[in-house]
């Protein structure tokens, strides 16, 4: 029964896994990267780690990946063109050299498994309370650091994905944090490429729009009106 | 009759029960949805097909099987084609981790009254819960249609966004009963009291998280019927449209019995205590009772309010919603330190 | 009461060594991919899959060796991941605001 389970969700893996690396388009990869996960995390219930398995669902599977196909959406990121990888060589190659690798990782990590038989599953092993002692107790620090990290990946990211503010533009480069070029970018919003406005895009210019209309009424009427008269008169033109 | 097997045998006739009671849900859900939005706005409401217009449901599903099913040519078919099935078998496996009853001992073996006896059981339906997201996307994503594209870009942080006030809601009920098993849960309330008291705050971000991960209205710009045509499900016709519908209303049935059982006392009634089968049969009746005040809460509560804007919605869901769970899950923890809860 | 209630107590059938064949096959494919796509999102899945292979490989050594040590550093792994990702997106995100693009072969600066 238990190798039964272990065939079909090994084979399930290893066959998302496939489509995950060789599919053109970035959506379908990424929801054959949420199978292989799943398949994964029933690998980790069978191996007597079902916590673990259940925080993959809910953070890789379920937050991450989520990400991932909200940026793809967002940037309209499209199929890839001709062969995945270009040149047929550099895919055999590429292939070949992955084939060697694990064949390298095979021989050197095998030997530290041990013995080959497996003592019984013990109770000790799958309990939560355990799991959460030794966190908690061994791996304080780690911990710790580890919940700095996510704070400033959230900070980073934030701040590396944000739109740069009309001073960041007007300060100069440095002030925008360091990429040459974003002010002619960022003020013409929907210049892109021919056809194919991403939702990114769109987001920017109607952002934009909005802002110098926001911006004029400002000017001309002095207070807080709603920035939303499309094409009509301007506010306050008329006193 | 081995072991193995009439463990099966008990876990096949829960299932049986639950699924029985799950998908008949949907035609009872359909209308009271409607007969109750007909109370609200003053007006009769459906009232030709059988007594108070019970048999609509009834109508509408004939409906839905025999209306044509066009299905667009530019779509992404495989896509297309599975994220209604899709968005089906989150909602429905999320029921396996609530208890509806006592544990119940059958011929000598000890059956608990849960589907799925998970040692993670709340994660485990958190985990399946965030899954949900993924039908929305590709149905979005596969229409090949903007506004449907909008609409599941907008259901995607949506869900997310709100998926983290729902969670630390969650952790602060488990932090006093030091598990993650929903019978300990309900156990914990059976010795004290109900969580929606001491825990008022932490259950109010759960409701309105509840709402916004079933994208019921005041949070369902995904679907938003003024603004984006019908959202993520433009395309779809007939019984795709009904599936999708019928999805929704399966989450919502399954994240109200979880919210019954972490703050209501789910099975449990204070002072009724009836065991054996008989008491399994109590156990469902009240879940399912308290589960239709929730459900009739959702109803009342789309007819009354209009929809949140987009940057409403995210500034609540991240401005508002999580530092109340936050503060929520700190001032539990302390309490429970401290020996009070 | 747990869900894997059946499992303790009892020896594997499945020998671990197998566990950690399949998860040296899921890195050799993840390393395949990302050094083949010229999709910068493609290329940063096939890194998750390399990472996810490393987590197997981790939990069949913990369940061999009888120490929890190797679930927990799959849960920082996970942290990390989580991190790693936001960072990343958020990268794509900006460079794609300047290029247009997220094809690695364009976004070369070394080349011109």
């Amino acid at each position: 029964m238990e190798t039964a389970v272990f065939l079909v969700f090994a084979l399930l893996a290893l066959g998302s896994s496939l489509v995950v690396v060789a599919h053109k388009s970035p959506i379908y990869s990424t929801l054959s990267l949420v199978l292989t996960l799943f398949s994964v995390a029933v690998l980790f219930v069978l191996l007597g780690a079902p916590f673990i398995a259940t925080l993959q669902l809910l953070i890789y599977a379920g937050a991450i990946l989520v990400l991932f196909l909200f940026v793809i959406m967002l940037l309209n990121v499209g199929r890839e063109e001709g062969i995945p990888g270009g040149h047929r060589a550099q895919l055999v190659a590429a292939v070949l050299g992955a084939l060697a690798f694990a064949v390298a990782l095979w021989l050197l990590l095998r030997p530290a498994l041990g013995a080959a038989g497996t003592a019984p599953l013990t109770e000790e092993l799958v309990s939560l309370s355990g799991l959460a002692q030794e966190l908690f107790a061994e791996y304080l620090l780690p911990f710790e650091i580890v919940g700095l990290l996510l704070l400033v990946a959230v900070i980073g990211a934030t701040v590396v994905a944000r739109r740069p503010t009309a001073d960041e533009l007007a300060g100069g480069v440095l002030a925008a944090g360091g990429a040459a070029g974003i002010g002619g970018v960022a003020g013409a919003g929907g210049m892109g490429g021919p056809g194919s406005l991403s939702a990114l895009d769109e987001l920017e210019a109607a952002e934009s729009t909005a802002a110098s209309w926001a911006a004029d009424a400002d000017r001309a009427g002095g207070g807080a009106r709603p920035a939303s008269f499309p094409g009509g008169a301007e506010p306050g033109a008329r006193p | 009759m081995s072991a193995g097997a009439s463990d099966l045998l008990a876990t096949a006739i829960k299932l049986a029960v639950a699924l029985g009671i799950l998908l008949n849900v949907v035609p009872v859900m359909v209308w009271v949805e409607r007969r109750g939005s007909a109370l609200m706005q003053d007006r009769p409401g459906p009232n030709r097909l059988g007594p108070l217009g019970l048999f609509q449901a009834l109508a509408d599903a004939v409906k839905f099987m025999f209306k044509e099913d066009v299905t667009p040519s530019a779509v992404d078919r495989p896509l297309y084609l599975m994220a209604p099935v899709l968005g089906l078998l989150p909602a429905l496996t999320t029921f396996a981790v609530i208890p509806f009853g006592p544990d119940v001992t059958v011929r000598g073996r000890l059956v608990q009254m849960v589907i799925a006896p998970a040692q993670t059981g709340v994660l485990l339906f958190l985990a399946i819960a965030s899954l949900g997201v993924y039908s929305l996307v590709m149905a979005g994503y596969a229409s090949n249609n903007k506004y449907s594209l909008l609409g599941s870009i907008r259901a995607s942080s949506q869900l997310i966004s709100y998926e983290l006030a729902l969670t630390l809601s969650v952790v602060a009920v488990i932090v006093p009963v030091s598990s993650f098993q929903l019978r300990d849960v309900v156990d914990y309330q059976q010795h004290h009291v109900w969580n929606v008291l001491p825990q008022c705050i932490g259950f109010l971000v759960f409701l309105i998280a509840a709402f916004a991960e079933t994208n019921r209205l005041p949070f369902d710009l995904p679907e938003a019927e003024s603004e984006l045509v019908a959202g993520f499900h433009t395309e779809y016709s007939a019984m795709r449209f009904a599936t999708f519908f019928m999805s929704e209303y399966i989450s919502m049935t399954s994240l109200s019995a979880l919210g019954a059982t972490l703050y209501f006392g789910g099975w449990t009634l204070p002072g009724v205590h009836v065991s054996g089968l008989l008491g399994a049969a109590v156990g469902l009746a009240v879940l399912f009772g308290k589960v239709a005040c929730f459900l009739a809460f959702f109803v009342w509560v789309r007819w009354t309010f209009p929809r949140f804007r987009y940057d409403q919605l995210m500034r609540l869901g991240w401005k508002v919603l999580l530092p109340l769970a936050i503060l929520n899950l700190i001032v539990v923890a302390a309490l429970t330190i401290g020996g009070i809860l | 009461m747990s869900s894997t209630i059946h499992l303790v107590n009892e020896s594997l059938t499945v020998p671990v060594s197998w566990y950690l064949l399949l998860s040296v096959a899921l890195f050799a494919v993840g390393t395949a991919g990302a050094l083949t796509r010229r999709n910068g999102i493609s290329i940063f899945l096939s890194i998750e899959v390399m990472l996810n292979a490393a987590n197997l490989a981790l939990v069949a050594y913990s369940r061999q060796l009888d120490q929890r040590t190797g679930q927990i550093l799959v849960f920082f792994v996970l942290a990390v991941a989580a991190a790693e990702a936001a960072v990343g997106l958020a990268l794509f995100i900006a460079v794609y605001r300047q290029r247009r693009t997220i094809d690695i072969n364009r976004i070369n600066l070394m080349r011109h």
